[in-house]
């Protein structure tokens, strides 16, 4: 393969490449073409020997027997709308929490903030197992267990250290001479925030915005850990139930599985570029 | 309040350290710097407190009650023929999942900096699983690896291997509780090797992760720069030696980061091993997450569950601790 690289024109080396690109490619996108031809065959073409054929037709019964329910089947749409209903607002908290938090460790450091930031960090890698008992805990004496707002408040604190990293590297490139003239002209705390961070900060935003959605959408076990009522699961629950039950046809898990993963992949094809650095933030590579 | 800002060298003659500005800082890092503290630290402390407790069936939750047992929990839990296949599973799967996607992603951001046509198409196709909910890769992964009536009426890859003559090739995949080698010792209650069902969900949780690491990898690539490739080239050096002698040492940190990155999501993977094969047939796929969940909240075995929760938080503070130290201090030697 690297053979072919010292020349650019195609050669068959260069060829070569290419052929193992899109192999790969077919191999990466296969499984995405089974759940989309699936979940738009009708219900007397679900057939297992055709399965990987192109459906003849075109039919959204599927989606519409997994969005709406009905014949032994959970329908989707209520939860999709607490899915909507959790992480809209989780994200705009956890951008302004996140913000606010790297502003402060990056222009206003105080003895220690290094260390206090270090333990800040450790949050984002604990395995949510090791909090789940005592969570559920708290959430029932705050009578917020078993709500939205509950899942509301548990991803945004979980979600504090990834926000506030992001930002805090993104606000340590802000020159600190812009602050300082700022101060000089008379901006107090909030005034530097709001005319010299906040203006400069819109990327910073969009990654963490489309980090924290992303995250909070895909996200499944605080899910089935915090929302006891049917009524009240997110997404992801949903669609976990509905593929466990035995009687449900193939091509409506599939078209679940589609409706579960259309808003996430709509972010990742408009803004892939801010999902990617969301990503090697969590790296530690901000 | 006038240029009272503490940023200032002034504002430190005056001799006041928390001028009012200082003091809003703190107070606006206060509620977060709370909730971490509250959700991450005490939290994790009453984890380890409830895994030394008698806390084994319902409690009324005014009135708990609750006894210490010393290790108890500890040693029921790995005695158990369960935990120790879970183990099993969770080291076999970060093993195959981990060496998956380093090789997988290195080569696939090889292929995408060969400076090729199409390179932003490429890297967005191989990129985009990371997009989706476990769940969802999940769903359509079981499907994939249901076999189906082999050999003749077979579906999802067995299907494929029908239509294309290999028969042979066909598997129990996801229901097959086969361990290979399989080894029995005196000392463990689970079988070691190697759990065949297990196979597929590794392919699963690659095909996400890859691309993660290819995104890591170029990175690394980027920042190495043409002139030293062409300088090598210059000498005399072919493209192996320049990928073996320049580049692999100098993606060594990228490495480091990638495995950091990977080996802490596979030793907390839950929802796929749920989504793929409910951790079974039996346990044979079963992941300590999965058994956590299970002792806790099926089982009301509530400082068992506990106790599996904070070894799995030991595997994970001894990988990450030690990273963090790390890059804290090359931080702050900056």
């Amino acid at each position: 393969m690297t053979a072919g690289l010292r020349r650019r024109r195609l050669q068959p080396g260069r060829l070569l490449l290419y052929a193992l690109m899109s192999v790969l490619a077919v191999v990466f996108v296969a499984p995405v073409y089974l759940l989309v031809i699936t979940s738009l065959k009708s219900f007397d073409q679900v057939s297992l020997s055709r399965m990987w054929d192109l459906p003849r037709g075109f039919s959204l019964d599927s989606f519409d027997r997994a969005w709406n329910g009905g014949e032994g089947v959970i329908g989707m749409r209520g939860s999709f709308w607490n899915s909507v209903r959790m992480a809209l607002p989780a994200t705009v908290i956890s951008c302004f929490t996140g913000s606010l938090n790297g502003y402060v460790l990056s222009k206003w450091r105080f003895p220690g903030s290094n260390l206090l930031f270090a333990a800040i960090l450790f949050g984002m890698f604990i395995p949510y197992q090791s909090v789940l008992v005592p969570l559920v805990d708290v959430l029932r004496e705050l009578r917020l267990y078993g709500t939205i707002n509950g899942l509301i408040l548990t991803h945004v604190v979980y979600g504090i250290p990834i926000t506030t990293l992001i930002f805090r590297n993104f606000y340590a490139g802000v020159p600190n001479e812009m602050v300082e003239a700022s101060a000089i002209d008379g901006a107090d705390f909030f005034g530097i925030y709001r005319h010299v961070m906040l203006p400069l900060s819109i990327p910073g935003f969009v990654v963490v915005a489309i980090w924290q959605f992303t995250s909070i959408w895909n996200e499944f076990l605080f899910g089935l850990i915090i929302t006891n009522a049917p009524a009240l699961r997110p997404v992801t629950v949903t669609l976990q139930n509905l593929s466990g039950s035995q009687y449900t046809q193939w091509n409506v898990q599939m078209a679940g599985a589609l409706i579960v993963a259309l808003p996430t992949l709509l972010v990742y094809m408009f803004l892939g570029r801010y999902f990617l650095r969301g990503m090697m933030a969590g790296a530690l590579k901000g | 309040m006038t240029a009272s800002s503490a940023l200032l060298p002034r504002a430190r003659r005056r001799g006041s350290w928390f001028t009012a500005d200082r003091v809003t800082a703190l107070l606006m890092l206060l509620p977060s710097v709370l909730a971490v503290a509250v959700f991450v630290y005490y939290f994790i402390g009453r984890t380890v407190y409830v895994s030394f407790t008698d806390w084994n069936q319902i409690r009324d939750s005014q009135n708990l009650n609750l006894k210490l047992v010393g290790w108890e929990n500890y040693t029921k839990v790995f005695a158990q023929a369960r935990f120790q296949t879970d183990f099993r599973n969770l080291v076999v799967f970060t093993t195959f999942f981990l060496s998956g996607c380093l090789a997988l992603g290195l080569l696939l951001a090889l292929l995408v900096d060969a400076r090729v046509r199409g390179e932003a198409f490429f890297r967005s196709v191989y990129l985009f699983p990371m997009a989706l909910s476990f769940i969802v890769t999940g769903v359509s992964w079981r499907w994939l690896f249901t076999p189906g009536n082999m050999p003749l009426d077979p579906t999802g890859i067995n299907l494929l291997l029908h239509r294309a003559g290999l028969d042979f090739m066909q598997s129990a995949w996801i229901t097959n509780a086969a361990v290979w080698p399989g080894i029995k010792t005196a000392l463990l209650k689970t079988k070691l090797g190697i759990p065949l069902a297990i196979v597929p969900v590794v392919l699963a949780a690659t095909w996400q992760m890859a691309g993660f690491t290819m995104a890591m990898y170029l990175a690394g690539l980027r920042s190495i720069g043409e002139e030293l490739r062409e300088a090598a080239i210059v000498d005399g050096a072919t493209e192996w030696d320049v990928f073996r002698l320049i580049k692999l040492p100098l993606l060594r940190p990228v490495t480091l980061s990638a495995v950091i990155v990977l080996a802490h999501a596979s030793l907390k993977i839950f929802d796929l091993v749920l989504t793929m094969t409910g951790g079974g047939p039996g346990n044979a796929t079963e992941v300590p997450g999965i058994l956590m969940y299970e002792l806790t909240f099926k089982s009301n075995k509530i400082a068992q569950g506990s106790a599996v929760a904070v070894v799995m938080l030991l595997l994970i503070a001894l990988l990450i601790i030690p990273y963090l130290w790390n890059t804290m201090r090359t931080e702050l030697e900056q």
